[in-house]
């Protein structure tokens, strides 16, 4: 479903290069995590798949479904089913959330030439969604993530999930700044979108939140690069014995 | 020894500007009246010459230079025909009263007549006495005068000839509303309207059209003890017009004056809104979302007196400026001595869409009382390309996104409109102008 190779991506303003020669490719339904230390580029690499600006790539190609990513507008890349959860989702003040929610998925209905949906429709759609997150109809009125606790921020994040239904779901450090309760219902929330269809792409510092999302394969990233890949047990390696072992074992 | 002050002292530039302003109005003939219209004329037309016609390097008018509004003639503006969209308020049931170019039309106007609404013309009244309107005539616009000096007004107040005299006694729920359309290319309007609203007593009051080539319109409000005004206003859209508006307004014990304006294109537009909360617990919201592209100046200079204890004042303006187009905010609080537990508010914040736009800003607090909550912020900025991403990632396009987005930022004025059919269709006003100036 998504296939990364040899990609290669500086700063736009600066020299500065952040992801140097990353390979990666996941099948549909599975379940990929990446973890890595603090600047490896894990977060480069959500924001560079889902177009945001203030990166350059100088190298390798991102294809999801064989359609050339890189070449798409963040827009088209939503509409052609790609979903980033936002590590720090972007408070909209001024804008309802259902407002949001709605013109999201009407403008990715239009992209892809389906009617859009009618609001009774869209209604009941949302209320049955929030409700298995446990997110209150308050919460669905008040401006786009504005007041909201974080993790309220991340329910939110995984209601637009689970609303817009795409192929591919990257969640970046969706477990950053949840207590265990959230995480758990987080996890749900992703768990049961998980499908044949559907693959993930889990960014994570820690491996407490593969416990509750169990990834089929699991990498290791450091400098720019996939530098280990394995099962789950590699989410537990990382855990007891950090990371400085797996980077000096490559680095000798 | 020459006696005359040197040109470049302060006295000096007064002295000019005198002579200046004789000059100006040596031609003027006042409109033909009698009694104490003609007397509230005269004294008027005494305030310009005692201080003079306004001046570039005045500090009020630092950002807008008075120029184009100071000329004997209007400069010719092409009239704008719209036919894009629906009348302004179309679809609500009022009282129309109807000015073109100026001059009040009864062939378009309803009976001026209402349930709890006296209603009369300016041009009217000269030989009646109707106490209320003798009372008020050129009261608050001289009152308004200081701390800061409207020659402007005092010299609309001198040379009105039409203009609208209501007084309102019931809530009243039908609006009144003045519409002021533009038939020829060079009207010079000069409009003077006195509100009274009795004691318990509301009226929603709507102002829409772009009047003429050039406008001056003055409203003098007077809103007894629990007496509410709604005031919302739609400028027009043409693009070459000059408009200068007074709203003076005067409120007592919990009286509630709520005003909105809409402002899209305009060479020249500067509103001045001068408020006096001058009895306990009154409540003044002003508000305004102008958008301009390219040839566009556009300034709201207020000035709100808090005389009372316990009284709010909101003041929420909002800018939209695309191709150079320029904005002006002025806005002070007065907050007197007596007038603790004061709540204040304001901001102006404007939205810049490219490097050619200005937004010049004077947000001003002097406050005596000890015991009071006020805040003021003003920011001009771009899009926040953060939410922008937001949006795109979620499949919403650049440019609805961006149309989205700002229409975010319009919405904290929009929501000073009481009347919630009217805030929408505003929004969709806004809407089609942004759908008209995307790039």
């Amino acid at each position: 479903m998504l296939e990364i190779n040899n990609l290669h991506v500086k700063l736009e303003d600066e020299d500065k290069a952040i992801l140097k020669g990353l390979s990666l490719d996941i099948p549909a339904g599975a379940v990929h995590a990446i973890m890595g230390p603090n600047g490896s580029g894990k977060s480069t690499l959500s924001y560079v798949l889902s177009g945001r600006g203030g990166y350059e790539v100088t190298d390798g190609t991102a294809k999801l479904d064989g359609e050339d990513l890189l070449d798409m507008d963040p827009e088209e890349r939503a509409a052609a089913g790609l979903f980033l959860a936002f590590q720090y989702p972007v408070e909209i003040p001024g804008v309802g959330n259902m407002t949001f929610l709605r013109t999201a998925m009407n403008s990715q209905r239009k992209a892809r030439g389906e009617p859009e949906l009618s609001s009774g429709d869209f209604l009941k759609l949302v209320r049955a969604k929030a409700k298995d997150l446990k997110i209150d109809a308050d919460m669905l009125k008040r401006p786009v993530n504005v007041g909201f606790s974080g993790g309220e921020k991340k329910r939110n994040e995984i209601l637009q999930m689970a609303m817009l239904e795409p192929r591919m779901c990257i969640l970046d450090e969706t477990d950053s700044g949840l207590d265990v309760d959230a995480m758990k219902l987080v996890a749900d929330g992703v768990n049961a979108l998980r499908s044949e269809g559907r693959s993930f792409l889990v960014i994570t510092h820690y491996q407490r939140l593969l416990d509750h999302i169990k990834p089929d394969v699991v990498h290791i990233m450091a400098d720019g690069r996939i530098i280990k890949t394995g099962g789950p047990e590699l989410a537990l390696e990382v855990e007891n014995n950090g990371y400085a072992d797996l980077l000096s074992e490559v680095s000798a | 020894m020459n006696t005359a002050a040197a040109p470049n002292t302060r006295a000096g530039r007064l002295a000019a500007r005198l002579a200046a302003t004789e000059t100006r109005l040596s031609g003027l003939v006042l409109p033909d009246s009698a009694g104490w219209l003609a007397r509230a004329r005269a004294a008027a037309l005494g305030r310009v010459k005692a201080m003079g016609l306004p001046g570039k390097r005045d500090e009020y008018w630092r950002f807008t230079d008075p120029a184009d509004l100071l000329t004997p003639e209007a400069k010719p503006a092409e009239v704008f025909q719209i036919t894009d969209e629906p009348e302004m308020f179309m679809g609500i049931d009022r009282l129309k009263i109807v000015f073109v170019d100026g001059v009040f039309s009864p062939d378009d106007s309803d009976p001026l007549d209402g349930e709890g609404l006296e209603i009369t013309r300016l041009s009217d009244v000269a030989a009646t006495d109707i106490h209320w309107a003798q009372d008020l005539y050129g009261t608050l616009e001289a009152e308004g005068q200081a701390p800061v000096q409207r020659p402007m007004a005092a010299l609309n107040t001198a040379r009105a000839t039409d203009g609208i005299l209501i007084r309102v006694t019931a809530a009243v729920t039908r609006p009144v509303s003045l519409v002021y359309q533009r038939r020829g290319d060079c009207a010079d309007l000069i409009l003077h309207h006195l509100i009274r609203v009795e004691g318990g007593a509301q009226m929603t009051l709507l102002e829409n059209g772009p009047g003429a080539a050039r406008a001056s319109i003055v409203t003098e409000v007077e809103l007894a003890d629990d007496a509410q005004l709604h005031h919302v206003r739609a400028m027009g859209r043409d693009h070459q017009r000059r408009a200068h508006t007074h709203m003076f307004a005067r409120l007592g014990a919990r009286a509630q004056f709520k005003s909105f304006t809409l402002t899209m294109n305009g060479a020249l537009v500067r509103n001045e809104s001068m408020v006096w909360l001058n009895g306990e617990n009154g409540v003044a919201h002003l508000a305004g979302a102008a958008l301009g592209d390219g040839m566009f100046h556009h300034d709201d200079t207020v000035f709100v007196t808090h005389a009372a204890p316990g009284c709010e004042s909101r003041q929420v303006f909002k800018k939209v400026l695309h191709h150079g187009a320029v904005g002006v905010f002025q806005g002070k609080i007065l907050v007197k001595q007596p007038a603790q537990l004061t709540d204040g508010y304001q901001l102006s914040q404007s939205l810049l869409m490219d490097d050619a736009c200005q937004f010049l800003a004077k947000p001003e607090l002097e406050i005596y009382a000890d015991d009071v909550k006020c805040s003021h912020g003003s920011t001009s900025g771009e899009i926040d390309t953060d939410q922008l991403f937001y949006l795109r990632a979620r499949g919403v396009p650049e440019d609805e996104a961006k149309q989205l987005l700002i229409l975010a930022f319009l919405a904290e004025a929009l929501d000073e409109i009481e009347r919630q059919d009217l805030a929408e269709d505003m929004r969709l006003r806004l809407k089609r102008w942004l759908n008209r100036h995307a790039d």
